[in-house]
């Protein structure tokens, strides 16, 4: 299992969505999440995309305004999971596009859907844009 | 209809949330969300379940609780439309709190959803038993989805290949059934189920040996092939990362690869020529193409030797290392470090470039390499490295001083080819970053010191120097003091002066100003004056023109609030003015400390090197009737050398700290007052941070020929000035009596709380464990026992190891033992603490069960008993 998280937090560092593939407690999550948001917050654009945080290594990649952040184990390939995460913007862009951090707010439940076809149980599911976005593309017009 | 529900939108609550200012406003719209969605939950609306969900998932994210939502996700789940089971099974992902009875009531839903007609509900079921299945659930649900693996629909099959490897996580016993479905996974053109199938095959050789054998036989050529397909296909705009296609399916396949040719041979000749391939013809000017020669190199290191990719691979590192991109330099580190192990000798080229990192501006590439730099150090490169990581402590940012001193630090220990090296190098770290350093780190430099008596000059005079540039470093100032007040004479007279010094003068006055000034320096702390104190006590005889002036100091902190400063400077004032013919023994150097017995403490005291870790010792409010006066003890332990041994098995050298051997006080006090033995140094240094176990013995001793009044007693007599002691003389008598030191308090037995007999709590043929007992006035359910092991027979023991158990109202705390080694036929013992706290105090006594490991002659032995003869009221 190598993703053990994905966060997306913006510049104020408020969460905007979260998921992770194993079990913590709300406390935990909270502080996980405060103190991995504030190193993150605090690098600058030269400095390299990987922060490592207690047991975890976290890639983290900033796209306007809204901070992608994928927690993993030091067995994962930070530079792979770099690309994994714009993978999922360019997948979010195909569906909303030019996605935004009020798309993700205001559609969570979509933004969920389509890191269920991207990620299941820590490992990577799907690299294709159109397979990940079809069953979502389905439910819209069915509803 | 629930005037509540109907409320507000989705939408709604989040522009709501949104306009709030403060916490405390948030919260309150929270509040109120939750209220209404649990209304509507109680009166069962259908209508708003789906929205109601939705809701709460955001109200979890966060960071609400939401427990109250997890009936709701079972419903939806249960529900036959699929927008309702979509949510649903979403909600039970997120607000899930590993509650084992929700997942049993859901694993029916799931089972019926797994052989749904349609393909969309069965992924959505299987995405769901992925994402949270427990053991109990991958055994009822584990044939189906077996089943699934060969489902018509692709994107069926790749999620089922991931829900297999939960499976044979939770229950490695199902593996072997999985192991021919998913090698029919790997022949798949699909490339999310090729994906999921080499990641299944992975996870399969990692918890089965069987099916790691077979992917060895059956599917190497099988990978290797589809490893080629790939890297040679034409353009295929669906994966296309960056001119690569698939760049994630190309690092499974090579991590897999990886695992198939650890340590065998024949599959890494297979599998030679494709890596060779795609570490030569991957683009690297692109981050996907990074990432998959990033794989391949961890792959090449991890497989069987063959010279030709090993150095392909270094190479490729190479290029990272000096890459203008961080990210890529990051990697780099990270995989020489692997790499080390390897091929030291390839990662040493690169140590220049390796070096220039530690001083990079970022903090993950400088911890990096900094680690790596670590492991470079050997014998042959420790000297240059460790000047240029000194060099840079200079310039470093504050934030990183810490991480590099301590690195800094150990290697120094680890490799110091010469003491002189040692002491100048740690020398240069406590005046660049004396703050930083840690206690034990500074309590070994004094043990070496003190172990190269042709080095006491130079250091002193190095020392002194130094605290004159960097007088702010706390540690370098007590190690400083701690010098001069040992070695002062030497530093006056430039005693073995070596010829790279050049020779300084310092006059006695000198010497003393620098104590003195660190004792008034404002940023001080307790254990630094403490030792300030002492230092002057032995200047005071070793420069006996300034005996006066040190007089003056000592008296002027007599009025200190602090009781520990102002308990010593009391004491050594009254050594300084009337008990000159003594002095001179009393403050002798120190005996050599023994390096064995302190790595060793440094080793197995863990729980001790926390408590000296954590920064400034306790201070210690006047007047509390709790003072750690158990360093003082030891500093007076006036008791002869050979009653002090059996208590501590020669552990405690340092307990005699002033060297003497006045009298025969055979106090029986001391020998009960449980020398705090948390480590050698601090009972050394005397100060604050041991346990305050035997908080009144040392203010007992000095009232020893008192009638045994309370230890506040003494207290009041010693405690407020100097007039005040002129008129209590009986107080002042005592210590005089006792730094007197004749006969006097011989047979006074001293308290100590009630005594308590010592008992013998274990016999048998081989082994006698007594235990003696003493408390703590401040908190009679606490009972500090001190266990003493004697062996009976005529072998040695070896790994001894004594362990105890107690009942639930019983707390214990055992310290580390003196020794592991057990002499035979009674030519010594072992000693090790525990410390009681009975909650039942006064209604229920001591019981414990002991256990007792050992090895006579190569065999382990062991013995255990229960022990119920403790005396009443402990």
């Amino acid at each position: 299992m190598g993703i053990r998280f994905v966060l997306m937090v913006n510049k104020q560092g408020q969460t905007r969505l979260a998921q992770y593939y194993e079990y913590l407690n709300l406390e935990e999550r909270r502080t996980l999440e405060g103190e991995i948001v504030r190193k993150c917050l605090a690098r600058t654009e030269q400095q390299c995309s990987f922060v490592e945080h207690r047991n975890y290594k976290v890639v983290y990649r900033r796209y306007a305004s809204l901070f992608f952040l994928v927690g993993v184990d030091n067995e994962e390939n930070e530079l792979a999971i770099l690309e994994f995460i714009h993978l999922l913007v360019e997948t979010m862009d195909r569906h909303f596009g030019n996605v935004c951090e009020l798309d993700i707010m205001f559609h969570l439940e979509k933004a969920h859907f389509m890191l269920e076809e991207m990620v299941m149980n820590g490992c990577i599911v799907e690299t294709s844009k159109s397979n990940i976005l079809s069953p979502i593309q389905l439910m819209d017009k069915a509803s | 209809m629930n005037p509540f529900s109907s409320g507000t939108r989705l939408r709604d609550m989040i522009r709501a949330i949104r306009a709030c200012k403060t916490a405390a406003e948030e919260r309150a719209v929270i509040r109120k969300e939750c209220a209404a969605i649990r209304a509507a939950i109680s009166e069962d609306d259908q209508e708003y379940r789906h929205r109601n969900l939705a809701k709460l998932m955001f109200i979890h994210m966060l960071g609400y609780p939401t427990h109250f939502g997890q009936m709701e996700c079972l419903k939806l789940i249960a529900s036959p439309g699929f927008p309702e089971k979509r949510i649903g099974y979403l909600g039970l992902m997120l607000l899930l709190d590993e509650r084992q009875e929700v997942l049993m009531l859901v694993t029916n839903s799931i089972k019926q959803d797994l052989n749904h007609t349609n393909q969309y509900i069965v992924g959505l079921a299987l995405c769901a038993l992925g994402n949270i299945c427990s053991a109990e659930m991958a055994r009822d649900l584990a044939p189906e989805v077996e089943r699934l693996l060969q489902f018509r629909d692709p994107n069926v099959r790749k999620k089922a290949a991931l829900c297999t490897i939960r499976i044979i996580k939770k229950v490695p016993d199902l593996a072997e059934n999985f192991i021919t479905p998913a090698v029919a996974l790997l022949k798949e053109k699909h490339h999310g189920v090729l994906l999921t199938g080499v990641q299944l095959c992975t996870d399969l050789s990692k918890v089965s040996t069987e099916a790691l054998e077979y992917f060895k036989k059956k599917s190497i050529d099988g990978l290797v092939k589809v490893l080629r397909d790939l890297a040679n296909s034409p353009y295929s705009p669906e994966y296309d990362i960056s001119g690569i296609t698939d760049p994630f399916l190309h690092i499974r396949l090579l991590k897999f690869l990886r695992v198939l040719g650890q340590g065998d041979v024949d599959a890494s000749d297979t599998m030679n020529d494709i890596l060779a391939q795609v570490a030569t013809k991957t683009e690297a000017n692109k981050n996907a193409g990074n990432a998959i020669l990033y794989e391949c190199v961890a792959t090449i290191m991890s497989i069987e030797d063959n010279g030709g990719l090993r150095v392909l691979a270094v190479n490729i590192l190479g290029r990272f290392l000096s890459s203008r991109d961080n990210n890529i330099r990051y990697v780099a580190l990270n995989m020489l470090m692997k790499a080390i192990t390897l091929d030291s000798q390839a990662v040493q080229r690169h140590r220049a470039t390796i070096l220039e990192c530690v001083k990079d501006s970022d903090a993950s590439i400088r911890k990096r390499a900094l680690e790596l730099v670590y492991l470079l150090v050997n014998e042959n490169n420790v000297k240059s490295l460790t000047k240029e990581l000194i060099d840079y402590l200079e310039v470093s940012d504050q934030e990183f001083k810490g991480d590099l001193t301590a690195k800094i630090c150990s290697i120094v220990e680890k490799f110091s080819p010469e003491k002189r090296w040692y002491i100048d190098q740690m020398l240069k770290v406590l005046s660049e970053a004396g703050n930083c350093v840690k206690d034990d780190v500074w309590h070994a430099l004094i043990v070496v010191i003190t172990n190269a008596p042709n080095l006491h000059g130079y250091t002193v005079r190095s020392l002194y120097k130094a605290v004159q540039t960097a007088g702010e470093q706390e540690t370098l100032i007590r190690v400083a003091v701690w010098c001069i007040g040992e070695y002062g004479d030497l530093l006056i007279s430039n005693a073995g002066v070596l010829d790279v010094e050049n020779p300084i003068t310092v006059t006695e006055a000198d010497a003393v100003d620098v104590v003195e000034a660190a004792l008034g320096r404002y940023s001080s702390d307790l254990t630094t004056r403490a030792m300030c104190l002492i230092a002057l006590l032995k200047l005071s005889s070793r420069f006996p023109s300034c005996s006066k002036r040190i007089n003056d100091i000592v008296r002027h902190h007599k009025g200190s609030f602090v009781l520990e400063l102002q308990q010593r400077a009391i004491e050594f004032n009254s050594i300084i003015e009337k008990h000159q013919k003594i002095r001179s023994a009393l403050v002798e150097r120190m005996p050599v400390l023994d390096e064995a017995t302190f790595s060793g403490r440094r080793a197995g005291s863990v729980p001790a090197a926390v408590s000296t870790s954590q920064g400034d010792p306790p201070k210690i409010p006047n007047g509390v009737a709790k003072p750690t006066s158990a360093p003082l003890v030891d500093l007076l332990d006036l008791s002869s050398d050979d009653i002090a041994a059996p208590a501590s098995s020669g552990g405690d050298f340092l307990q005699d700290l002033l060297g003497v051997d006045v009298s025969p006080v055979s106090s029986q006090g001391t020998n009960q007052t449980q020398k705090s033995g948390t480590d050698v140094l601090l009972d050394l240094l005397s100060i604050g941070t041991p346990p305050a176990q035997s908080s009144s013995s040392a203010l007992d001793i000095l009232s020893s020929s008192q009638d045994n009044k309370s230890s506040v007693d003494v207290l009041g007599k010693l405690a407020p000035s100097p007039s005040a002691q002129a008129s209590t003389p009986v107080g002042n008598s005592s210590v005089m009596d006792l730094l007197g030191g004749f006969g006097t308090s011989q047979s006074v037995p001293v308290t100590n709380g009630p005594a308590f007999p010592a008992i013998v709590a274990f016999e048998s043929s081989s082994l006698k464990v007594t235990f003696s007992f003493s408390k703590e006035p401040a908190s009679p359910q606490t009972t500090l026992i001190e266990a003493q092991f004697m062996n009976k027979s005529p072998d040695v023991y070896s790994n001894f190891i004594f362990q105890a158990a107690v009942p639930k109202f019983l707390q214990l705390h055992l310290d580390p033992a003196s020794s592991n080694t057990l002499p035979a036929s009674g030519n010594g013992s072992i000693s090790q603490k525990l410390r009681v706290s009975n909650s039942q105090h006064g209604k229920k006594s001591l019981v414990m069960r002991v256990r007792i490991n050992y090895k006579v002659n190569d065999k382990d032995v062991l013995e255990e008993g229960q022990i119920s003869n403790f005396p009443r009221d402990l």
